[in-house]
C-alpha cells in the first residue's frame, strides 16, 4: 500500500493554473525530494496533500484512505471535514516560516495538539514533548517562547511539534529557506534522523546537498507539472530534460 | 473665640463637602453600575459580532455588517432617546423600560458594535500561518479559534479596548438626559441649588479616578502579555 496516492491533481488560483495533472506515490519510508523553479507550484502540491489548498480535479488517497475522489468527469470530491481532518492527522507539516504559536513556550507549542486534539492527558503529552526535544537538542529550551530562539531552533521546534501528533509522514515546505546558512545545518541534521529512522517524507528543498545525500527520489517540478524525476544521481549527473538541467546549472 | 472662628471658617467647606458627597457617591455607584454592566456584557457579545462578521455565512456577516454599520454610525445619544422615549411607540414590541435598564441595554448593544470592530481587527491581525498550522495538526476551526487566534487577539486588542473603556466612563454621563441620576446629574443639581462650582470640581475628579484605575488595570495587563513577542 502506499503511503500517498496523488492522481491528476489539478489546481487553479482564479485565472491561474497552477497545478497541470500532477500525480505521485509515496512509498512508505521514502524520502522524497521536491526541486523546481520559484513558482513552479511545489507549495501548492505539497498543500493539496494535506488539505491546505483545495484541489479541482485528480484524487489524493492517504495510507488506503481515500480524501478527494474523482468522479467521471476528473472533478475532485472531498470526503466530510470530519474525515479529511482524521485522515490528514497521519500527516504532519513544516513551513518555510515556522508558524509557532508565539503566545505558548516552546512546551507548549508541541503538547497543545496532542491535548486538544487527541485529548492527550497532559503528563503523557508532556513526556512525549520532552522526548521529542531531547531528540531536537532543544530540552533546554523548554519554556523558552518562540521569540527568544533562533530560527534554526524554532524551526526543530516545529518539527518536534508535528512529530508530536506521531505522523506517519512529514511535509517540508522549504524548511530552512528562511534560515541563515549556519543555521540551515542543524536542520537539516534533524531531518536526515528522521530520514534514517524510515519516516516517510516529502521535502520541498533548495538545499542539493540534502537531495543528493538523503533523499531516496527527487521529483523535478516546472509550470505546475513533474517534469521529471528518478535517483538522486540520475538527476543530478544526468538530467534527461533540457528544462531540468537549465535548473540545475543555474542552482549548482 | 478667634479659634471658633477660624473652626467654623473651616468647617464650613467639610460639613458643605459631607452633606453633598452623600448624593454624589450615590451618582458614582450608578455609574459604575452601568460601567460594569455595560462592560461585562458588550465585550462577548461583541466578540460574538466579531465572530459572526468574519464568518462565511453571508447572511450572518451582511447582517453583523448593517448592525455595526447602524450602530456606530448614529449618535449614542440618539440610541439612547430611542429605547428610552421611543420604544413604548413601537407597534407589538412597544415596551417601556425603567431608566437604568433602558441605559444598560443601549450601551450594551452600542458599545458591542465598537468591540466587534476592534476584535474583529484584532482577529484579522494574526498572521494566516497560525491557522495553517493549527489545521495541519489537526485541529478544527473552533479549537484554533479558542486556543490559538483569541489568545493572541487579547493582546493586540488591548490598546484599543483600554481607550474604549476609558471612551465608555465618560459616555456613562450621556444617560443624565434620560434623567437617570448618575455622577453628573448628582453635580449639576446640587450646583444648580447651591450656587456653587465645587460640585462639578468633585465630579471631575471622580470620573479621573475611574480613568485612572483602568489606565492602571490595562497597563498592568499589558505588561502581563508583554511576555511573549
Ligand atoms: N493563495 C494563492 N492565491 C493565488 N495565487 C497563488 C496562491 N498561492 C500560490 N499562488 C500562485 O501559484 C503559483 C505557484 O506557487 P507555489 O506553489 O508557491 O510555487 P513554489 O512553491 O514552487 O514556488 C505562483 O504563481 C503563485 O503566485
Ligand atoms: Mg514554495
Amino acid at each position: 500500500m502506499n503511503m500517498i496516492e496523488a492522481t491528476n491533481i489539478y489546481k487553479k488560483f482564479n485565472q491561474l493554473e497552477v497545478l497541470k495533472g500532477i500525480s505521485l506515490q509515496v512509498k512508505k519510508g521514502e524520502v522524497i525530494a521536491i526541486i523546481g523553479p520559484s513558482g513552479s507550484g511545489k507549495s501548492t502540491f505539497l498543500r493539496c496533500l494535506n488539505h491546505l489548498e483545495i484541489i479541482d480535479k485528480g484524487s489524493i488517497t492517504i495510507e488506503g484512505e481515500m480524501m478527494a475522489k474523482m468522479d467521471s468527469a476528473g472533478n475532485s470530491h472531498y470526503q466530510s471535514p470530519s474525515e479529511v481532518r482524521r485522515i490528514c492527522k497521519k500527516m504532519g507539516m513544516v513551513f518555510q516560516g515556522f508558524n509557532l504559536f508565539p503566545h505558548k513556550t516552546v512546551l507548549g507549542n508541541i503538547i497543545e495538539a496532542p491535548m486538544v486534539v487527541n485529548k492527550m492527558d497532559r503528563r503523557q503529552a508532556v513526556s512525549i514533548a520532552e522526548e521529542l526535544l531531547q531528540k531536537v537538542g532543544l530540552i533546554d529550551k523548554r519554556d523558552s517562547y518562540p521569540s527568544q530562539l533562533s530560527g534554526g531552533q524554532k524551526q526543530r521546534v516545529a518539527i518536534a511539534r508535528a512529530l508530536a501528533m506521531r505522523p506517519d509522514i512529514m511535509l517540508f515546505d522549504e524548511p530552512t529557506s528562511a534560515l541563515d546558512p549556519e543555521l540551515t545545518g542543524e536542520v537539516l541534521k534533524v531531518m536526515k534522523d528522521l530520514a534514517e529512522e524510515h519516516m516517510t517524507m516529502l521535502v520541498v528543498t533548495h538545499e542539493m546537498g540534502f537531495a543528493r545525500g538523503v533523499a531516496n527520489r527527487v521529483i523535478f517540478m516546472d509550470d505546475g507539472k513533474i517534469i521529471e524525476e528518478g535517483e538522486p544521481q540520475e538527476i543530478f549527473s544526468n538530467p534527461s530534460h533540457p528544462r531540468t538541467k537549465a535548473f540545475l546549472n543555474q542552482i549548482l | 473665640m478667634l479659634y471658633e472662628l477660624y473652626l467654623s471658617k473651616l468647617m464650613g467647606p467639610i460639613l458643605y463637602l459631607s452633606k453633598i458627597m452623600g448624593p454624589m457617591l450615590e451618582g458614582t455607584i450608578v455609574t459604575l453600575q452601568l460601567f460594569f454592566v455595560t462592560i461585562i456584557f458588550s465585550i462577548p457579545l461583541g466578540l460574538t459580532l466579531a465572530l459572526a462578521r468574519i464568518s462565511k455565512f453571508k447572511i450572518l456577516k451582511d447582517f453583523t455588517g448593517v448592525y455595526i454599520w447602524l450602530l456606530r454610525g448614529t449618535p449614542l445619544l440618539l440610541q439612547l432617546f430611542f429605547i428610552y422615549f421611543g420604544l413604548p411607540y413601537i407597534p407589538i414590541v412597544g415596551v417601556t423600560l425603567d431608566r437604568f435598564p433602558a441605559a444598560a441595554i443601549t450601551f450594551i448593544l452600542n458599545y458591542a458594535a465598537y468591540f466587534a470592530e476592534i476584535f474583529r481587527a484584532g482577529i484579522q491581525s494574526i498572521d494566516k500561518g497560525q491557522y495553517e498550522a493549527s489545521k495541519a495538526l489537526g485541529m478544527t476551526y473552533w479549537q484554533t479559534m479558542r486556543r490559538i487566534i483569541l489568545p493572541q487577539m487579547v493582546k493586540r486588542v488591548l490598546p484599543p479596548v483600554s481607550n474604549e473603556t476609558i471612551t465608555l466612563v465618560k459616555d456613562t454621563a450621556l444617560v443624565y438626559a434620560i434623567g437617570l441620576s448618575e455622577l453628573l446629574r448628582a453635580a449639576k443639581v446640587a450646583v444648580q441649588r447651591d450656587f456653587t462650582t465645587v460640585p462639578f470640581m468633585i465630579a471631575a475628579v471622580f470620573y479621573l479616578v475611574m480613568t485612572l484605575v483602568l489606565t492602571w488595570v490595562f497597563k498592568k495587563l499589558e505588561q502581563k502579555y508583554a511576555l511573549y513577542e
